[in-house]
């Protein structure tokens, strides 16, 4: 009886992907080592039993280079029936984690995966033989499309403990060549367009100006989405559909009353007004739904398009050694990237780097110094009504910050930064499906997540002015908010509840009637002095509460710093 | 001719003659695919002293400059 299922594989394998098509669970699959950093649980009906399956992140060695592959070694220690997926077109490599599995004392069958990429590439496989050799079932699979899956479950039961005597790694390779001299044969082809492309983008004179051009185009695109969404469907979903329901609403209930108030909000010249009016079913809708939600989308998309092209890995060994300067290597860009859509995946990536030092300088500053998409649409939606070169003022400034904290962390912390080294995926097109699977998938978590937070900041902040907290903070704040940020002591509110959620933080600046420069420097210190809660939480997770307080004290200092200097020069 | 990876030229292929790096280092590297007796064509170099980018079996692997320099390769020339 099978109890415990592992996925276990290299890197960028399909093992998420063979993961989805085995228990239907929704996870995000990309074409780039180490999309999964941490183990996903599914479940799976085997017949009559349900059985547990483990997506393990994927791992060269059953001995831990980093974190993520610690959790991986972990898992397989704990016993189940591996699932050792292999990558068809890339047999060697593959093999030398196989033979590891085969000397414990796990059951082991083997999927032969990507195996329509074989097809293409000229590679053809021996699959009888190659289970002869290694004496537990081998099944071509294909991950994306579901070909061989069924066979795969049907043939779970044939899987075997081999127990091999332990062998050293000269052994196993040369283990390995034998087999894959006998199982495989290559035939020449030629160079197919993508593989001409791939060459391209990695080689710097080219691959520089294409960079480039992909993260320009990545910006319009997302912006001219973004901005689509906005205009044509979720603004005059509200005004039109929204706004008449909200008015009788407001007449039924009657201003003043603290119901009103908590779900209506204040009328502005006698009028719901969606930006300022604070209530639950206006600004509270509004924001999370018209506001940020289109721009989520249209990044998720983009960012979705390029993950499965394969294009990031080769991004990151572009800009690595100006990574090198900030105490990172280059790959560190990846958390970087899922930062831009929201910081807890994003810290949760850091896991692809090897080492505490790299992970605490990464996490840092990605924490202080990368604003989410939510804040960022919020930004561009309250500070672009006063002209887009403020928009860009604060993001020039926060990128400014990031490159001087990086610059100085490298200096201050002992130790040098990795080098780099990653398997750079072929480019494949992306599929539709997949892409839209996704996307879907992390706009749902949008929703079911960051939905809720931002109601209840809002309900937060309305519960905080009633009862007059807001005043007694305000009070206790001045000095700092008006004396070194030139900001109104009101804005108090919009930094208490940015503890909660940036995004109802940067709207809440809104209402206070702002100049454009309280405006900015209000902005800029709303995405430096802490990270939200759900973020805080993932950093003492991943950092440990020492590494954690360190880096608060610097999200502190710095805000503090900045605010007042912002506050001076403008 | 024995020169390190970062001496070959984007386009020369060569065989791996010897790996002078630590235990740790050797295994990452051989469990990528990179060891001795196999054959490796350089792909790309990337400026100031940037990561190397080699082939090795069908495969695009980014190697750090520092490494690159440990890793001992035959090339005909």
């Amino acid at each position: 009886m099978i109890e415990k299922i592992l996925l276990v594989g290299n890197p960028n394998v399909g093992k998420s992907a063979i993961f989805s098509r085995l228990t239907g669970a929704k996870v995000i699959i990309s074409n780039y080592p180490g999309t999964t950093v941490e183990f996903t649980q599914g479940k799976m009906k085997l017949g009559e039993e349900t059985v547990m399956i483990i997506d393990v992140p994927g791992t060269y060695t059953l001995e831990a280079t980093c974190k993520a592959e610690d959790v991986a070694c972990r898992m397989v220690k704990e016993g189940g029936l591996a699932i050792n997926i292999i990558d068809a077109t890339n047999l060697e490599r593959n093999l030398h984690l196989t033979l590891q599995l085969l000397e414990d004392d796990i059951p082991v069958i083997v999927a032969l995966n990507m195996w329509d990429d074989t097809k293409h590439r000229g590679i053809s496989i021996d699959v009888k033989k190659l289970e002869e050799h290694l004496g537990v079932p081998v099944i071509p699979t294909c991950g994306l499309t579901g070909e061989g899956i069924k066979e795969l479950i049907n043939r779970l039961p044939e899987a075997k403990v081999k127990s091999l005597p332990a062998s050293s790694d000269s052994q196993k390779w040369e283990k390995i060549g034998k087999i894959v001299e006998e199982v495989q044969k290559l035939t020449h082809r030629h160079h197919t367009l993508l593989e001409a492309l791939e060459d391209l983008s990695i080689k710097p004179l080219t691959g520089l100006p294409i960079a480039l051009g992909i993260i320009y185009c990545a910006f319009w695109v997302v912006r001219f989405i973004g901005e689509g969404l906005i205009g044509h469907i979720f603004e005059p979903l509200f005004t039109k559909l929204w706004l008449p329901l909200l008015m009788k609403l407001s007449v039924f209930l009657g201003e003043g009353n603290f119901l009103h108030h908590i779900l209506i909000g204040n009328l502005i010249e006698g009028k719901i007004n969606f930006g300022q009016s604070f209530g639950l079913l206006t600004t509270g809708l509004f924001v999370p739904l018209a506001m940020v939600l289109p721009y989520i989308f249209s990044f998720y998309l983009v960012l979705g398009l390029l993950e499965d092209f394969g294009y990031l890995p080769r991004l990151a060994v572009l800009v690595d050694n100006f990574m090198h300067h900030l105490g990172l290597h280059g790959y560190a860009i990846i958390p970087f990237i899922l930062g831009l859509g929201c910081k807890v995946p994003g810290v949760l990536a850091t896991r692809i780097l090897e080492e505490r030092r790299e992970k605490f300088i990464a996490a840092t500053l990605m924490a202080i110094g990368v604003p989410c998409m939510a804040q960022i649409a919020m930004i561009v939606g309250l500070v672009g009504q006063r002209g887009g070169g403020y928009v860009a003022l604060i993001f020039l400034v926060l990128f400014l910050l990031l490159i001087i904290k990086g610059l100085v962390l490298n200096r201050v912390l002992k130790g040098v930064s990795p080098e780099i080294l990653v398997e750079i995926p072929p480019y494949r097109i992306p599929q539709i499906t997949a892409v839209m699977k996704k996307l879907w998938m992390r706009l749902s978590g949008f929703l079911k997540e960051a939905l809720p937070l931002v109601l209840l900041g809002v309900l937060f902040v309305n519960i905080l002015y009633t009862l007059k907290i807001v005043d007694f903070f305000a009070y206790l704040f001045t000095p700092i908010l008006t004396g070194l940020w030139g900001l109104p002591k009101e804005a108090i509110s919009a930094l208490i509840v940015g503890f909660l959620r940036k995004d109802v933080a940067v709207g809440m600046l809104g209402p206070l009637n702002l100049s454009t420069k309280q405006l900015v420097v209000g902005s800029t210190i709303l995405a430096l002095y802490f990270p939200c809660i759900a973020t805080y939480i993932v950093l003492i997770r991943e950092l440990g509460i020492k590494d954690t307080l360190k880096s608060t004290g610097i999200m502190i200092t710095v805000a503090l710093m900045i605010g007042t200097l912002l506050n001076i020069l403008l | 001719m024995f020169i390190d990876l970062t001496q070959m030229q984007p386009g020369e292929t060569g065989i791996v003659k010897e790996i002078q790096g630590g235990h740790g280092l050797m295994r990452r590297l051989q469990s990528m695919g990179i060891r001795p007796s196999k054959k490796i064509s350089k792909v790309s170099s990337h400026f100031w002293r940037g990561p190397q980018t080699v082939e090795v079996d069908n495969i695009q692997i980014a190697v750090g400059f520092g490494m690159a320099r440990k890793i001992l390769v035959e090339v005909e020339r």
